[in-house]
């Protein structure tokens, strides 16, 4: 099971058919050796289809799994080197922590492992319960049997479904931080299924984020964040304001795109729409990089800003923050995060303000999109 | 290895399940072939040659349709009274605490784990010990008996499964305890109810070896057959057997045709 | 099709209050359900055990009467004349028993794993047989196992007679009126008690559990051992006590496809009772039946140890 050959899986191709259904679109995907990597989505988008083709649970209808130099494509789950945490854990009911755990050592014909059940047992922290039954633990306890089970066989790959889908939150944030420890201990590859966009964004070195059977966006959590290049991803991850806009000048290394009455700058460099001018795109910007400002004191805002004018809808206090939904003449139902450093009073409902913020922050996305693709209601329809 | 080899060892389980599935079912075949043989003699083992008179003639045998009426009133009283007393027993043990559960159940399981034989010899001691008639009615009492222990397993695990708080959530919304009973308990256990009736019935019907010992001189329709696996067997009862047959799976496919369109409407 | 997975588990489970203990409004309801219902039980269930158990220590005959005499040396008679029917019972009972096993296991993960759509109408295919009279049924292999019919002339080709005939099984070339087509009807007949229970339980098995076992290593076999047979067990234990404890009692097919020397025990007490009118024998044989199999059936589930699953 051990080789020294580089351990990246490679997917070349890989797409999976249900009768006319198409759950997988042809893709390729290079998962870096070492890496902990996510493939983020909603219920119904691939991801668990394209994890069970690499666990060997599912063949592809078109395509090849590589693991390093090995094509492990005809291979059954039994030969291949990777192992899964199965949602909702499969543990075997009828064995105890220590047989289960042991599981994959016994078959592959390993008579002494106690030594090594104790090391997994010490690693997810269950020493006093390996004589346990599976429904004798806790839901938090049982996801670590689960992680151990597998991580006992030293996979080149090991797979997670959805692994917290079935705890609390407070429970998800602890085996979060608990599995990027375990993984930064053993240095295995771990792909991650999931449908949490925070699970993804502080667990993942990787992500990638899919969508009705193809990979919308790869790419490290901030560069997704930051630099969305579909709607569907502006929207899944965190939230976007995205505004419909006309090409006014594209010759500069910053777009000025025109929407309504408002002149606003967009760099070329992060849009990932083909542009000319008098062309339609979507300009965004997250909620987080606007500052509000009450629309008397407009003059205060420092020049080459992008500014909209707008009157308050909403406003909900949050805490550290305070949200604001702003009706503008571009976009009604501006979403904008205010930090609560300094709070201005006078920002209630019916308020006519200005929103400013750094150009440099925009991104532009192509506009014959749905625009909102990847909306919490678009997405539970 | 030749790829029909593999194919075979590949497919080994479902090959060995049909096969039982084949062993099942020939017996029905057999008895359904057999209802239209003329056969030379008393006995209705070989084949002779293609007839259709016992179907024209159902009743044709002396008795037959008799017993055949018998049983099933048999089959309907039973079901009754051991799918009433077989309710309530299982509402008690799902729904409420009580001393001697243990008991109890000891009572409800032992005759599901005797053999009929020896139930029906105890039975027929009591019945000459107290002088009894031997009839339809030592039939009945025999029946409800033996039908009663599967009724309430069948109820007592639908009513376990039942979710306590739907029948708080009908109280809270203003219904009586009866209305509560009628209204929600009663629709959802009786899908399990049903269940226990069903088995009830095809228990009390098919019964042989209590009925023969409790029966004196009257005839049910196994009873009938038993005696003309000695006397001679008519084509008329592979009639009996092919009908029953049919009109089970009939009934079953309908029903599960208009379980699925419900489910499409709804 | 509740019929069909509702079959009775035999072995008892482990019995659980009701998760939640309802407020003693009423608290006599529970008993006024109960009553009639126990009742019942007593007196047509355990009452006539007590009769049966004081027939069978009395003397007499018809015309003087019975009288309790405490003559336990009918217990010593009966067995001393009829041990061969006992043993024969147990054996036919017993082999039926794994027969229906072998033969039921793998339908019923076909029914539970396999079938896919199919999975209904072999559940039909299994219970409706039960509504054409056993009886009628039993007749049917008259036909099947007919001397000279292709059954019968098959087996001989095979020289698979030969082999039962050297394990005593059958004799010459008829396999009717030998053992082995008593326990060919026992097996026929109690065969859907063995699978229902082996189906219920299959069907509860996440089939993830199966995919687990794979992922770690396990070659189907393997998993199938380790994995599905473990977590099937206790519809393998229901399956083989709703199938040996009424072929062991059975007489139906021993008279209608056996001869006399395939008699069980359940012939001797039926015939003992409603032909030779010996109450005591009769009352004795029946009481050392029920004796037995409670004994085996305590000692199996105790070794078969299903409270200890799950």
């Amino acid at each position: 099971m051990t080789d020294t050959t580089r351990g990246d899986v490679r997917l070349s191709g890989i797409s999976k058919k249900y009768g006319s259904f198409q759950a997988v679109h042809p893709l390729d995907l290079t998962i870096p050796e070492g890496s902990f990597f996510a493939l983020l989505g909603a219920s119904g988008c691939g991801k668990t289809t394209t994890l069970r083709m690499i666990a060997g649970l599912e063949d592809p209808t078109t395509g090849t799994v590589r693991l390093g130099d090995q094509d492990v494509t005809a291979l059954p789950p039994y030969k291949r080197p990777v192992n899964t945490v199965f949602q909702s854990y499969a543990l075997f009911p009828h064995l105890d922590i220590t047989e289960n755990i042991a599981f994959g050592l016994r078959r592959r014909g390993i008579k002494s492992v106690k030594k090594q059940v104790d090391d997994m047992l010490e690693l997810v922290q269950l020493g006093d319960h390996a004589r346990k039954k599976p429904h004798q633990l806790s839901g938090g306890q049982q996801q670590r049997v689960a992680v151990a089970r597998a991580l006992i066989n030293h996979p080149k790959v090991l797979l997670l479904d959805e692994p917290l889908g079935a705890l609390d939150l407070k429970l998800r944030r602890q085996m979060q931080l608990e599995l990027k420890r375990i993984q930064t201990e053993v240095g295995i590859t771990f792909v991650h299924v999931t449908h949490d966009q925070e699970e993804a964004m502080t667990m993942a070195d990787q992500v990638a984020v899919m969508n009705a059977g193809r990979v919308e966006q790869l790419g490290s959590p901030a560069e997704l964040y930051e630099n969305p290049q579909t709607t569907f991803v502006a929207n899944f991850l965190g939230t976007s304001n995205l505004i419909t806009a006309e090409v006014a000048d594209s010759s500069g290394d910053s777009l000025v795109v025109k929407a309504g009455d408002a002149k606003l700058s967009l760099p070329a460099a992060r849009t990932s729409a083909e542009t000319r001018t008098g062309g339609k795109v979507l300009l965004g910007i997250r909620p987080e990089k606007i500052s509000l400002v009450h629309a008397d004191e407009a003059g205060t805002i420092a020049a080459g800003r992008n500014r909209i004018t707008g009157r308050i809808a909403q406003s909900s206090f949050i805490g550290v923050s305070t949200q604001y939904v702003i009706d503008t003449p571009v976009c009604d139902a501006f979403e904008v995060y205010v930090q609560n450093i300094e709070r201005d009073g006078r920002l209630t409902p019916g308020t006519e303000v200005v929103l400013h913020w750094n150009p440099e922050h925009s991104f532009g996305l192509d506009a014959a999109q749905d625009i909102d693709a990847g909306t919490e209601e678009e997405v539970t329809a | 290895m030749s790829a029909f080899m593999r194919w075979v060892r590949r497919n080994l389980v479902v090959l060995a399940g049909l096969l039982t599935l084949g062993f099942l079912i020939l017996p029905n075949v057999i008895v359904m072939v057999f209802s239209f043989n003329n056969p030379k003699g008393k006995f209705n083992y070989a084949w002779q040659e293609f007839s259709t008179d016992a179907w024209t003639d159902p009743c044709g045998v002396a008795d037959m349709c008799g017993s055949l009426s018998l049983s099933l009133q048999i089959a309907l009283w039973s079901t009754i009274g051991a799918t009433v007393l077989g309710t309530m027993i299982a509402f008690a043990l799902a729904r409420y605490r009580f001393r001697a559960r243990g008991a109890v159940n000891s009572l409800i399981f032992l005759p599901m784990a005797m053999p009929e034989v020896v139930m029906a010899a105890s039975l027929l001691t009591l019945f000459l010990n107290m002088g009894a008639q031997l009839g339809f009615w030592t039939i009945l009492i025999a029946h409800i008996m033996f039908c009663l222990s599967f009724v309430v397993t069948a109820v007592k695990a639908r009513v376990m499964s039942m979710d306590p708080r739907l029948e708080e959530a009908a109280r809270d919304l203003y219904a009586g305890p009866v209305q509560t009973f009628i209204r929600v308990t009663l629709p959802i256990a009786a899908p399990g109810i049903a269940a226990g009736a069903l088995l009830a019935f095809a228990l009390s019907f098919d019964d042989f070896i209590i009925t023969n010992f409790n029966a004196g001189s009257t005839v049910t329709f196994p009873m009938f057959v038993w005696g003309s696996a000695q006397r001679g067997t008519p084509v008329q009862i592979n009639v009996i057997g092919t009908a029953m047959f049919a009109v089970a799976v009939i009934c079953v496919l309908a029903g599960i045709l208009v379980g699925n369109r419900r489910k499409k409407h709804a | 099709m509740t019929t069909a997975t509702d079959a009775p588990p035999l072995a008892p489970a482990p019995e659980q209050p009701p998760a939640k203990p309802r407020k003693p409004r009423g608290r006599f309801t529970p008993y006024w359900l109960l009553l009639p219902g126990l009742l019942w039980l007593v007196v047509f269930f355990a009452l006539p055990m007590l009769y049966q158990a004081s027939t069978s220590v009395q003397t007499g005959s018809l015309e003087t009467g019975y009288k309790v005499t405490w003559h336990f040396q009918t217990y010593l008679d009966a067995l001393g004349e009829y041990w061969p029917q006992f043993l024969r019972s147990v054996l036919y009972a017993g082999i039926a028993t794994v027969l229906c096993l072998l033969l039921g296991y793998p339908l019923a993960y076909l029914i539970a794993f396999k079938a896919g759509r199919w999975r209904n109408l072999i559940l039909i295919l299994v219970i409706a047989p039960f509504f054409t009279s056993f009886l009628i049924r039993t007749l049917a292999w008259k036909t099947i196992l007919a001397d000279g019919g292709w059954v019968v002339s098959t087996l001989d080709t095979l020289r698979l007679l030969d082999v039962t005939s050297w394990l005593g099984l059958t004799e010459g070339d008829r396999v009717l009126a030998t053992p082995l087509a008593v326990v060919c009807g026992l097996t026929y007949n109690f065969l859907p008690f063995m699978i229902l229970p082996l189906y219920t339980s299959l069907e509860r098995i996440d089939g993830r559990l199966h995919e687990a076992a794979g992922d770690l290593y396990a070659r189907p076999f393997t998993a199938f051992r380790k994995v599905t047979f473990p977590l099937s067990l206790p519809g393998v234990v229901s399956g083989t006590l709703l199938t040996f404890i009424p072929a062991s009692g059975d007489y139906v097919n021993a008279q209608l496809l056996g001869s006399t020397s395939e008699k069980m025990v359940g012939n001797v007490i039926q015939s003992q009772f409603l032909t030779v009118l010996d109450y005591p024998t009769a009352a004795a044989l029946s009481f050392i039946l029920m004796a037995a199999i409670l004994l085996m059936v305590t000692f199996y589930i105790r070794r078969a140890g299903t409270e200890d699953l799950v």
